[in-house]
């Protein structure tokens, strides 16, 4: 359903108020995947791993350095604003603030409609029907339709946000940390609630999240991402299993867990260096506790493990 | 052994021009010398307020009503911090009782070095000379791994990492070596591996450095809790609603908010294979608080009495607490 070839997104910074040289902010380097109809792609990575540069670029919110974006066989990657607006009733996005996404001026029906109206999609005497439909769907009393924002809590705001995305009843829906903003027992009302709507409304989903405990309950092909390129990409069960890459490994162990406590952590030596100017060679090489020489000379390549999983990592012997 | 600090009957509010709000009530527990107590709820249940009203740092509308909060120094002298004139207050704070942020960068001064900030505050609690200063700051530098110590102290806070800024913020708190430590959020703002270097970093300090000192460590995150907590207190709309060990309250919580919440955990269904079991409904609004139990419109196993009666916070067994009429139905 959605194939990304090869995409690379770089920011072009200025070094310094008064030094017109720039940087180049290397945020997505050759990531390739595909996602098939109705799977949920969880996005996985620590701050700065170009999770949500990927979501956006996706959503050409933002327009891809290299490389292609095929859309159900299309490629969108040179599509302009007035193509996309084609695309994007079928590919919509929940963010993660709600509230900053909200017009505080608008009411929510107001919000709900505009793009129906932008659209041309549907006349008045079945506009509020449908709006009653959908904000009943993602949970939430008909009255809510002539509120504002600011009279909704966090959690009642997500769900507004959904209901905004499920609009033009989309076929594929990517989700940026929607649950992150939330407390524990709000998280859970929303997490069933997507659930629920994947399967009403027969989504598609790419889930990014920092939270594996999410991403493992929600997904089902999991991509972890370093430093804008992808370390591992497998099935949910393989990956959490068992995780192939040093990076996985570290990422998986260093969760705070309930059930037992966590007793031999890996850790991770230092922070994570900045994207403008990576490591050489594999990016991961300077917090890895398993790097050799030839980690800083050449740049894994995604080698497949067993069919459906791979790894971007030239130690297979410690796998 | 010893009780570090002992709160009893707090009652907070928040005063504004349209009335006040209460936002603690009834509040009291202790934690013993070396202890970790865990202070869990969710946004707006209290937690961070508790701790504010433990280092007089509530902003100028907060106002204690009630209930009396006692420090041991670290002289071994009982202080009642309410009584406390700003003076004494200066005087306590950062020695006998320390404070660790969520978000460090907006705690250390952006002005100043990193060394000569943590120098100030040894210099403000003991009679040294500066050069002592100096060198028991790069002490603390290196306690908390902080490569390149002499560097790092000549560099401001926006040239670090939000890692290592979180532990110049530790190592300022163990500047006094402190009675308590209260560490509100301190890793929430940052990613899981820098989180778990640094869980890993409070627990060797406590082991070996501090071992004297008690923490009152405040979070959402129950994994943590497990993690780094002896004791669990669990906080519901500005009250206390569970109190015990961290492995008996997880294993069976007595209180169904707790419950809610660990089943909450998409963690906790993964293992189980089944569906996430939220808790209904939202979170109240302090003006407008349930009548009765502050969880019963939320709660699957309220009565009738619990909509009229208010539960008090009762002690079940040595170390457990829960403020539930019902709580034997989850036993």
């Amino acid at each position: 359903m959605l194939e990304i070839k090869n995409l690379s997104k770089e920011f072009q910074t200025q070094k310094s108020l008064f030094n017109s040289s720039n940087l180049t902010v290397k945020a997505l380097q050759n990531v390739s995947f595909s996602i098939k109809k109705n799977q949920v792609v969880g996005l996985v990575g620590e701050s700065g791993s170009g999770k949500s540069t990927l979501g956006k670029t996706i959503m050409k919110l933002l327009n891809p350095t290299t490389g292609n974006i095929i859309f159900n066989n299309i490629d969108i990657t040179e599509y302009n604003n007035q193509q996309m607006k084609k695309i994007r009733k079928k590919l919509q996005m929940i963010f993660q603030d709600p509230f900053a996404s909200l017009n505080p001026r608008k009411t929510i029906f107001d919000t709900l409609a505009e793009p129906l109206r932008v659209h041309s999609l549907i006349d008045k005497k079945n506009l509020n029907e449908y709006l009653i439909k959908i904000i009943q769907d993602v949970g939430l009393n008909n009255e809510s339709l002539s509120r504002y924002p600011h009279e909704f809590s966090g959690g009642q705001r997500q769900r507004i946000g959904i209901a905004r995305a499920l609009i033009f009843k989309p076929q594929f829906i990517i989700a940026d940390e929607p649950v992150s903003a939330l407390d524990v027992s709000i998280q859970a009302q929303v997490l069933n609630l997507l659930e629920k709507i994947r399967d009403e409304y027969n989504l598609t989903m790419i889930f990014i999240s920092h939270d594996l405990s999410v991403i493992q309950y929600f997904s089902d092909i999991v991509i972890v991402l370093y430093l804008g390129r992808v370390m591992e990409i497998s099935t949910k069960k393989k990956l959490f299993e068992k995780p192939l890459h040093p990076y996985s490994k570290a990422l998986l162990s260093a969760v705070p867990k309930v059930q037992s406590k966590n007793t031999n952590k890996i850790l991770l030596k230092g922070d994570i260096p900045s994207p403008i100017n990576p490591p050489s060679g594999c990016v991961f090489r300077t917090r890895c506790n398993y790097a050799i020489k030839q980690c800083s000379e050449i740049t894994p390549l995604l080698k497949e493990v067993d069919g459906d999983r791979k790894v971007a990592c030239i130690r297979d012997e410690i796998w | 052994m010893q009780e570090t600090l002992k709160i009893d009957g707090l009652f907070t509010s928040f005063e504004s021009d349209y009335g006040s709000t209460k936002v603690l009530e009834d509040i009291s527990f202790s934690i013993k010398e070396s202890e970790v107590l865990a202070l869990v709820g969710e946004s707006g249940s209290g937690k961070t307020v508790t701790s504010l009203s433990i280092m007089g740092l509530l902003p100028t509308n907060g106002k204690i009503n009630q209930g009396s909060i006692t420090l041991l120094s670290k002289k071994n002298r009982e202080l009642n911090i309410l009584k406390l004139s700003d003076a004494q207050f200066n005087q306590m704070r950062g020695n006998d009782v320390a404070m660790i942020f969520q978000e460090p960068m907006t705690c250390l001064n952006p002005t100043m070095t990193i060394g000569s900030q943590i120098t100030e505050v040894i210099l403000n609690h003991k009679k040294i000379s500066k050069h002592n200063a100096y060198e028991s700051m790069l002490e603390l530098l290196k306690l908390v791994e902080i490569p390149e110590p002499e560097l790092r102290a000549k560099e401001y806070p926006h040239q670090l990492s939000g890692g290592m800024r979180q532990r110049i913020m530790i190592s300022i708190a163990l500047a006094c070596k402190p009675k308590l430590i209260i560490a509100d959020e301190p890793t929430t703002a940052l990613d899981v591996t820098i989180q778990a270097q640094l869980l890993e970093l409070l627990k060797k300090l406590k082991d070996s450095v501090v071992n004297k000192t008690s923490i009152l460590f405040i979070t959402h995150n129950l994994g943590i809790v497990r993690e780094i907590a002896d004791r669990i207190i669990v906080m519901y709309a500005g009250t206390i609603v569970e109190e015990g060990l961290v492995d008996e309250v997880f294993k069976n919580p007595l209180h169904p908010y707790t419950k809610g919440l660990i089943q909450s955990l998409p963690e906790f269904n993964i293992k189980n294979n089944k569906k996430i079991q939220p808790i209904p409904g939202n979170i109240p609004s302090m003006d407008n608080l349930p009548t009765g139990c502050y969880f019963h419109p939320r709660c699957t196993f309220a009565t009738d009495a619990c909509k009229i009666k208010k539960p008090k916070l009762e002690k079940i067994s040595h170390n457990r607490k829960t403020r539930c009429f019902e709580f034997s139905r989850l036993m």
